[in-house]
């Protein structure tokens, strides 16, 4: 069993498909210069990973609505669509022309601000997420790291725009939103960082190299089941999710931080929960299940098809199964993260810190402790 | 000029003006609330520098700990405390303003003097994506007592904050007359004045 675990499992990994360098050469085939091709190359994963990370939030909106009927055993959206798939388009499309409105106390330049300052880091945070070995906008030397700083400066933002809102609600969801979210970075990152010291690197692409070689028997969950757990409780409150959504309370606190928007601002928050809960889920799958990682290696596979693993057509479907993997995984984690809304009731807010200072950050510290000792006792399987 | 290298001056003179007026502002906007959402803006620009002088492991700590911790605890504090009253004026305060501007400009041109005065050396060439396992060779070898150090004033001061914040227990339970035990962590316990009989 513990052979199967890759120590050196970069050399084993193929290089697989290099979009950029074949675009630049394209390029350069035209007579552009090296540096002009990568500032033509440099805004076009950005703009597909934002396409993407929009039409994630709108599948994830149909599988909220449809999930959550299913739960309550009604239909859900029908008409708009097959099955109501365009029900999210009709959601968006009547908050984009919705009356903007700022309250007449209400700081508006700080009220206006807030909701950028939610969406910007979530958005950015999607750098570092990987789609195969070299399908991600940028393989940053901190990569993991990068994530769990940018998510940090969010509750700037929902602080910002409760202050702004001159609104006890708001004042109120605002502090517990930062107050929630401080408290779960914590065990959040010490969860991480025992995937880190097993890959021994902060990079995506790295943590995921390190779980390829046996396929599903190398992924992280079977050697990190209690990290898994604490990262994605931790995931869930980061997110506002049920049962940690407090900031929002519609039974204590109207909707809190976001009681005073509307329009395009309300959309902004909305979008940014979405889109957060989106990665949160692709990092679970890339930190604990093996990212773009087939169950069955694909080097396997082609081997036992008796094909090249640098065939061109070979890497082709490699690079698309990866694709399918990462998201396959994610949404996965996005349906039981749905279920999990539906059908259990919110925690009390000393309950919810309790839960983070008293339990979850000793345990993720014991977590950080074994891994510590496994590593040093047993290096071939945790990553020596 | 490369590309790359007009990019790198740009962002520097927008980071280093966003620096400079974010932190006046801190200085002299009357409203406190601004003033603690500049600071993250500042931070946020110091940031940006590292990232240009190739140290990212850096700005992603002075991301998560000044802007993620220290920040959003500044305004934490602010809002739970912030009442709107207005301040009594202060007696002299032209003269107050005068003088501690003339020490600050006084201190801004020691500072001048000496940044032009020192024969700056050229440092040793960045390492980029290196830099996260030197900082850690460092942290665990020749800077190993300041960092523990460190850890132990953060531990302190947290500790005094939980003494400060911690609610008052009564010595003596008014109810039963009993001796309350005054652990420093407070423990679920009965209400003081549960068995008090109605008077």
């Amino acid at each position: 069993m513990v052979t199967f675990f890759a120590t050196n499992a970069p050399a084993l990994v193929s290089p697989g498909l290099d979009l950029e360098q074949s675009f630049s050469q394209t390029l350069e085939g035209f007579g552009l210069s090296d540096q002009a091709a990568r500032l033509i190359w440099l805004p076009l994963p950005m703009l597909l990973v934002l396409v993407a990370a929009v039409v994630g939030v709108l599948v994830t909106v149909w599988l909220e609505r449809k999930i959550s009927a299913a739960v309550q055993q009604r239909i859900g959206p029908e008409y708009a669509g097959a099955l109501g798939v365009l029900q999210p388009l009709a959601d968006g499309l009547k908050l984009l022309v919705k009356e903007d409105i700022i309250p007449a106390r209400a700081d508006g330049l700080l009220f206006t601000l807030g909701p950028v300052l939610v969406v910007v880091p979530v958005i950015l945070s999607w750098l570092i997420v990987p789609f195969g070995q070299n399908l991600l906008i940028s393989n940053v030397g901190v990569g993991i790291f990068l994530w769990i700083s940018l998510s940090s400066v969010q509750p700037i933002g929902l602080l910002m725009s409760g202050y702004a809102s001159n609104n006890k609600y708001s004042l109120l969801g605002g502090l517990r939103a930062a107050a929630q979210s401080i408290s779960y970075e914590i065990p959040l990152a010490l969860a991480v960082l025992a995937v880190v010291m097993m890959s021994n690197s902060l990079s995506t692409v790295d943590i995921v190299s390190q779980q390829t070689g046996a396929g599903i028997l190398s992924w992280n969950i079977w050697r990190q089941p209690v990290g898994f757990l604490i990262f994605w409780i931790c995931a869930l409150a980061e997110c506002e999710r049920l049962p940690f959504d407090l900031p929002e309370a519609e039974e204590e606190l109207v909707a809190g931080y976001q009681t005073e928007y509307a329009g395009m601002k309300f959309a902004l928050f909305y979008l940014g929960s979405y889109i957060n809960l989106v990665l949160s889920a692709l990092l679970v799958s890339v930190l604990y299940l093996g990212g773009w990682g087939f169950p069955v290696p694909v080097e396997w596979l082609a081997g036992w098809l008796g094909q090249s693993v640098d065939a061109p057509l070979v890497q082709v479907i490699t690079g698309a199964t990866g694709i399918v993997m990462t998201v396959l995984k994610a949404y996965l984690l996005v349906f039981i993260a749905i279920l999990l809304r539906w059908t259990t009731p919110r925690v009390r807010i000393d309950q919810l810190l309790d839960l983070g200072w008293k339990f979850l950050l000793p345990l993720a510290l014991v977590n950080l402790l074994v891994t510590a000792a496994l590593k040093l006792a047993f290096p071939v399987a945790f990553g020596g | 000029m490369t590309i790359a290298a007009s990019t790198q001056l740009i962002s520097f003179l927008v980071l280093s003006a966003v620096i400079v007026l974010g932190a006046l502002g801190v200085v002299l906007l009357s409203n406190i609330v601004y003033s603690a959402f500049l600071l993250g803006g500042v931070f946020l620009a110091v940031a940006g520098l590292y990232l240009l002088l190739n140290a990212s492991f850096v700005a992603a700590a002075q991301v998560l700990v000044y802007v993620g911790a220290v920040n959003v605890l500044i305004l934490f504090a602010i809002m739970l405390v912030n009442k709107r009253e207005d301040l009594a004026p202060i007696p002299g305060i032209a003269v107050r303003r005068l003088l501690s501007g003339g020490v600050c400009a006084g201190l801004f041109v020691l500072l001048t003097r000496v940044v032009l005065t020192t024969p700056w050396a050229q440092g040793p060439e960045p390492i980029g994506e290196g830099a996260t396992i030197r900082i850690g060779e460092h942290l665990f070898t020749d800077y190993l007592l300041p960092f523990e150090l460190a850890s132990v004033l953060l531990l302190m001061a947290m500790i005094g904050a939980i003494v400060l914040a911690r609610r008052d227990v009564q010595a003596v339970d008014p109810g039963t007359g009993e001796a309350v035990d005054q652990g420093l962590i407070e423990k679920a316990r009965t209400p003081l004045l549960v068995d008090q009989p109605p008077a």
